[in-house]
C-alpha cells in the first residue's frame, strides 16, 4: 500500500540497503536515492565508524530500519537487551516503521544468526504475534513483518504459509512486508503457486516490498541475494503492485556486491513494472502461474 | 512395561511449550558439526541414525529427504559462523594454518554457540577457550592466546564508545596546585594489552600479505602470487609487549607503549588520581626525576593529540 498506518503513513519510493562497500561512494557523491534501508543490528553499537557514517547518512537520506534477528516466531520471545538497543537506534533514525522476519533463530539464549522457518500452526501464530505486540508496545513504532525463504517443511504445518503469514498480522494488527523474491523461492522449493500467495495475503497491511536475486541449484533455489532479480520475481512484484498499490520497495543485495549505480539501476527497474501495474497491464494472475498446487 | 522412548520432536504444536520443543530439536539437528566434508553428520550422538530423527521435524519433498532438507540450514549454519570467525582472526589463523583453525574454531562454537543477537560478539571468549583448552593450539597455545585477545581487541575498538576529549585547554583551566588531584579517564574505546608476544607486528604482517594475495588476485598474475603464497608463516618469538589498540578518524591502529607509560594509563583507568597513576607507574630510583619528568610530559601530550583521554 502507499501511505498507511503500518508504514507511519508515508510514501516513500525505492531504495537500497546501505551497505559498507557503497559508504565512500554515497558520502562523497551524494546519488539521488528515494530511501535507505539499514540492517538495524549493525548499529546497535555505542559508538565508532558504524555510528558515524549513519549519521552523515541521516543528515541527508531517509532511512528505514531492517533487522535480522529479533526472531518474532522465538518460543523464548524477544531478548530484552536487544529491545533496548534497538529503541535506541529507533530514536537516532527516526524510522517511520520498522520491520523484521516471520521466523525463529535463537533458542533458550543461544543464537544462529539464521531465519528459520516456522511451523503454520495456530499456536505458533498465537506466540509470534504476541511477540510482534510486546516489540511494538516497547518501541512504539509500527511493525512489518517479513515472510523468508525456506527450504524446509514441518510435519506439524496445519495451513499453508500464506494463511499463517495472515494470521498472525491479524491478530498482531501489524504491517507485512512483503519480500516477493523469498515467494518465489519457497513456492519453488515447495511447489506452490506463488500467484496463490500473493493473491491470499490482506493487502492493505503490505507496508513495504522486497525484491531481490537468488541461485538456482539443482534440487533447490537458494535465496542468496547476489544477484540481479529475476524475470519471474520482477512479474510476481508487478502483480503484487497492482493488488496492494504502489508500495515502498527496497532491492536486497547483499553478497558480490557490485558498484552504487549497478545496484541503484537495478533497484530503478521497479519502475518499468509501477508503471505497468498502474496502467494494469498485468494478466490476470492465474494464468500466469509458474507450477501448479499439489 | 518398557517405558515408551520419548519422540525427539513434538508430533503437533498446540502450545508454546511445542513450539519450543520443536525449535530445540530443530536446533540440535542444525548446529551439529558437519562431516570433513562439510555433510550433515549420518549417524546420531546416540548410534540412531541422524535420518529417523530429522523424519520426525521435517517433510520430505519430490527432491529432497528431510535429512536433506534440514542439512541445507546445518550446512548454512556452520558456514556462517565459520566465515565469520575466519574474518575476525586472521593473525590466529595464520599461526595455526587453516585446518587448526577450523579445529579450534568448531570446537569453540560447540561449547561458546552464539549468546548475542550480533555475530561481532562471536569471538569474545575465545581467548579464555584457547587456554581452557590447550590441545587445540598446542606448541602455541600463549602465542594463540595473546592472538585472540589482540584480535577480539581490534572487534571492541572499531564500535565501542567515545567520550568528549580531555584538552590541553582543559588543562590550562586547573590551577597547578590542582592538577596532581586531576582524575582523568581515558577513551572506553582504548584497549591496553600486556603481552607475550609481540603479536601487533605479526599481524600487520599477515594483513598485508592477505592485501597482496589480493593485488595478486585481481592483477591475474600466477607468478607473484605463488611467490606470496610460498613465504612461509615466520611466528614472533616470545617477548614482553605492551600495546594500545586505538582508533583515530574511524580507523584502527597500534601503538607500542613503553612498560612504564602502560601502567600509568591502566591506573588512571582504574579510576587513579594522576598523581597515585605517576606513582604506581614510575619506577623509583635510578634516572633522576627530571628525566622522567619529560618522559610523562610527552607522553601526555602524545595522548592528548591522540585523544585517549577524557575527563570523569
Ligand atoms: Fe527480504
Amino acid at each position: 500500500m502507499p501511505a498507511n498506518k503500518f508504514n507511519g503513513y508515508t510514501d516513500y519510493g525505492i531504495g537500497i540497503g546501505l551497505r559498507i562497500p557503497h559508504y565512500g561512494h554515497i558520502l562523497s557523491r551524494k546519488p539521488t536515492v528515494d530511501w535507505f534501508e539499514i540492517i538495524s543490528e549493525n548499529f546497535m553499537v555505542d559508538g565508532g565508524r558504524p555510528l558515524e557514517v549513519l549519521d552523515e547518512i541521516l543528515a541527508q537520506y531517509r532511512v528505514v530500519q531492517h533487522g535480522v534477528a529479533m526472531y518474532f516466531g522465538a518460543a523464548d520471545g524477544p531478548n530484552k537487551e536487544h529491545l533496548r538497543r534497538l529503541k535506541i537506534l529507533t530514536k537516532r533514525t527516526k524510522t517511520p516503521w520498522l520491520s523484521d522476519h516471520l521466523c525463529w533463530g535463537s533458542v533458550d539464549g543461544t543464537f544462529s544468526h539464521d531465519l528459520l522457518p516456522m511451523p503454520y500452526t495456530m499456536a505458533a501464530a498465537r506466540q509470534t504475534a504476541a511477540n510482534i505486540r510486546r516489540v511494538r508496545d516497547y518501541l512504539e513504532i509500527p511493525i512489518a513483518v517479513e515472510n523468508v525463504s525456506s527450504y524446509t517443511e514441518f510435519h506439524v504445518s496445519e495451513m499453508t504459509e500464506w494463511e499463517f503469514l495472515t494470521e498472525v498480522v491479524e491478530l498482531a494488527d501489524c504491517g507485512i512486508l512483503l519480500d516477493v523474491n523469498n515467494i518465489y523461492v519457497s513456492a519453488q522449493n515447495h511447489g506452490f503457486n506463488p500467484y496463490d500467495y500473493i493473491d491470499h495475503v490482506p493487502h492493505h497491511r503490505v507496508a513495504q516490498m522486497h525484491i531481490a536475486g537468488h541461485t538456482k541449484f539443482e534440487k533447490y533455489i537458494l535465496d542468496t541475494h547476489d544477484h540481479p532479480v529475476l524475470d519471474p520475481v520482477w512479474k510476481l512484484y508487478a502483480h503484487a503492485t497492482k493488488l496492494c498499490g504502489v508500495t515502498a520497495t527496497l532491492l536486497e543485495w547483499d553478497d558480490k556486491i557490485p558498484s552504487f549505480d549497478e545496484v541503484h539501476d537495478e533497484a530503478l527497474k521497479a519502475n518499468e513494472y509501477i508503471a505497468q501495474a498502474r496502467e494494469a497491464k498485468i494478466p490476470a494472475p492465474r494464468a500466469r502461474a509458474a507450477t501448479s498446487r499439489k | 512395561m518398557a517405558a515408551k522412548p520419548q519422540p525427539f520432536a513434538p508430533t503437533k504444536v498446540a502450545s508454546t511449550r511445542d513450539l519450543a520443543d520443536l525449535q530445540r530439536a530443530m536446533w540440535r539437528v542444525i548446529s551439529r558439526p558437519l562431516t570433513a566434508d562439510n555433510q550433515m553428520q549420518r549417524i546420531w550422538s546416540d548410534g540412531r541414525r541422524t535420518s529417523q530423527l530429522t523424519a520426525q521435524i521435517a517433510k520430505p519433498n519430490d527432491r529432497l529427504t528431510s535429512f536433506e532438507r534440514l542439512e541445507i540450514y546445518n550446512r548454512m549454519y556452520w558456514f556462517r559462523v565459520l566465515d565469520s570467525l575466519y574474518d575476525d582472526c586472521p593473525g590466529l589463523r595464520a599461526a595455526l594454518g587453516d585446518a587448526k583453525f577450523i579445529q579450534l574454531a568448531e570446537a569453540y562454537l560447540v561449547k561458546y554457540p552464539s549468546g548475542s543477537f550480533t555475530l561481532r560478539d562471536l569471538p569474545s571468549r575465545l581467548a579464555h577457550f584457547i587456554r581452557s583448552e590447550p590441545r587445540y593450539t598446542r606448541p602455541h597455545t600463549a602465542l594463540c592466546h595473546d592472538l585472540a585477545r589482540f584480535e577480539w581487541a581490534r572487534v571492541v575498538v572499531f564500535d565501542t564508545a567515545s567520550q568528549p576529549v580531555f584538552t590541553m585547554n582543559d588543562l590550562l583551566d586547573v590551577s597547578s596546585a590542582r592538577q596532581g588531584k586531576l582524575k582523568l579517564a581515558l577513551q572506553p574505546y582504548l584497549q591496553l594489552l600486556r603481552l607475550d608476544y609481540p603479536v601487533d607486528d605479526f599481524v600487520l604482517a599477515v594483513k598485508q600479505r592477505e592485501a597482496e594475495l589480493l593485488r595478486g588476485e585481481a592483477s591475474n598474475a600466477p607468478s607473484t602470487r605463488r611467490k606470496v603464497r610460498e613465504k612461509k608463516t615466520v611466528l614472533p618469538k616470545r617477548a614482553r609487549t605492551h600495546v594500545a589498540v586505538h582508533r583515530l578518524d574511524s580507523r584502527i591502529f597500534f601503538k607500542r607503549l613503553e612498560p612504564a607509560a602502560y601502567r600509568v594509563l591502566t591506573s588512571l583507568r582504574e579510576g587513579a588520581t594522576l598523581e597515585q597513576a605517576l606513582v604506581t607507574g614510575i619506577p623509583r630510583g635510578k634516572k633522576s626525576r627530571v628525566d622522567w619528568a619529560a618522559r610523562v610530559q610527552a607522553w601526555f601530550r602524545n595522548w592528548m593529540e591522540l585523544g585517549w583521554l577524557c575527563t570523569r
